[in-house]
């Protein structure tokens, strides 16, 4: 349970975390808050040659509101994010969902990126992130580019991050305030055997479920009558690829979605 | 930029319960074990050493932090504190701990140095908590015998105290 050897950069400039990105790739990680990332070096699932730390930089540290977007840069601690005071109004789902990421012991240090980057199928802020459309801003050495949510993610623990790039920020649309959350785990900010969210969109509502397949997954719905509804949310459960583990069978991890997500979508369109 | 290379010790400065401290470790060396090992501070506990259980629990810069998710090499200029730091004197409790003790709030003792952190570091902030804050402060941490009622029961006793609606003068014992 101790990290393999490595080598530890302090970065003081953005162009510094780039360079050396840029240089030795796959081979270096970014430790931010290092809550998602330590454990995996702890039981080396995670083995690079090079850590580097980009919590010195201030200008990642920034929540930007403009253009009806929230950007969060690398450097934000959920801590941070949960006692931004604009958070409740501009960004209700996140407001719901992150008194489950984690504990206050991590949040106090995690960063919302970095959970963003880790992409466990059951976290919270993936999920968030998906349900409300958001982007991850990805930068290498030459240039940055935006990923939508659904092109990010790409499977367990795997994104479409390539290997010389630094998420830089994440972006959440700050105008669907119409949402709701919930999550069924073994212990209060464990990581969740299934979480939900759901968002009214102009036709219906779009939910989005975590810890039953590989990634979130998002579906809309049109507005439905009770039955239909039912129908839809019963054939939505039983196409997701839900897997056994030890904490809960994929029956259950359904049977879970299907009565979930039948009250959330009934309380954002009530 | 410093750069610290792998299998190389190197210098750390920091603070340990308000007064200067420091150290050498290599990169990947734990803040737990440099504590415990480098520094002598065996107060603060290993338990699972990926984050749940909660025994490490310590507070860097102000804000509590899982001491085995931390690297050593982390700390450098920070402001850390530990349980050690919670006692007023050699022979004396701090007011959380003397509820535990009263409240029998603590059987092995080796969840209660993470649980004291967290308790502290939330009380200095939070003077009049609900018992479900603290129910969900304790969702950070993992005791396995005395259960946690009796903790739930110390932390709202210490609560009022340093609140100023309960007075235990000369009963530190």
């Amino acid at each position: 349970m101790k990290p393999a050897a490595f080598d530890y950069v302090r970065a003081d400039h953005l162009d510094e975390v780039l360079d050396v990105l840029g240089r030795e790739g796959g081979d270096a990680r970014i430790i931010a808050g290092g809550q998602s990332l330590m454990p995996m070096l702890n039981m080396r699932l995670a083995k690079p040659k090079t850590l580097i730390d980009i919590m010195r930089l201030g200008e990642l540290a920034r929540i930007e509101r403009e253009g009806g977007n929230v950007t969060i840069g690398a450097g934000v601690r959920q801590a941070a994010l949960l006692s931004w005071p604009e958070l409740g109004e501009a960004l209700p789902l996140a407001a719901l969902a992150l008194p489950w990421t984690g504990h206050a012991q991590t949040r106090s240090r995690g960063t919302v990126c970095g959970s963003i980057a880790h992409a466990d199928p059951s976290a919270e802020l993936p999920l968030v992130l998906c349900a409300l459309g958001g982007e991850v801003h990805l930068r290498n050495f030459k240039r940055r580019r935006r990923v939508p949510a659904k092109d990010f993610f790409a499977g367990m623990m795997a994104t479409s991050r390539a290997d010389d790039e630094l998420i830089e920020a994440v972006s959440f649309p700050a105008d669907l305030n119409r949402c709701a959350f919930r999550e069924v785990a073994r212990r209060h900010g464990d990581f969740a055997i299934v979480a939900c969210a759901a968002v009214a969109t102009k036709n219906g509502v779009r939910l989005a479920v975590g810890g039953v397949a590989d990634m979130p997954v998002v579906r809309e719905f049109p507005r439905l009558e009770a039955s239909a509804l039912d129908d839809a949310l019963n054939l939505f459960a039983y196409e997701l690829d839900a897997r056994d583990d030890v904490h809960a069978s994929a029956r259950y991890r359904r049977d879970l979605v299907r009565m979930i997500g039948a009250d959330l979508v009934r309380e954002v369109l009530s | 930029m410093s750069r610290l290379p792998a299998g190389q010790r190197h210098a750390i400065g920091f603070t340990l319960n308000g007064k200067p401290c420091g150290g050498e470790a290599e990169p990947r060396m734990l803040l737990t074990d440099f504590l415990r090992h480098q520094v002598g501070a065996t107060g603060t506990h290993v338990g699972c050493e990926h984050g749940v259980c909660g025994a490490c629990t310590i507070e860097i810069d102000g804000k509590l932090a899982r001491a085995c998710l931390t690297l050593a090499v982390q700390i450098d200029g920070c402001a850390v504190r530990t349980v050690e730091g919670l006692a007023p004197a050699a022979d004396r409790l701090g007011i959380l701990q003397a509820a535990f003790k009263r409240n029998h709030a603590l059987q092995c003792g080796f969840c209660t140095a993470g649980i004291l952190m967290s308790l502290d570091n939330f009380l200095r902030e939070n003077s009049r908590p609900s018992e479900q804050e603290i129910r969900d402060l304790l969702t950070g941490h993992l005791c396995r015998c005395t259960g946690y009622t009796p903790i739930v029961r110390a932390a709202l006793e210490a609560a009022a105290e340093i609140a100023g609606d309960v007075s235990r003068e000369n009963s530190h014992a």
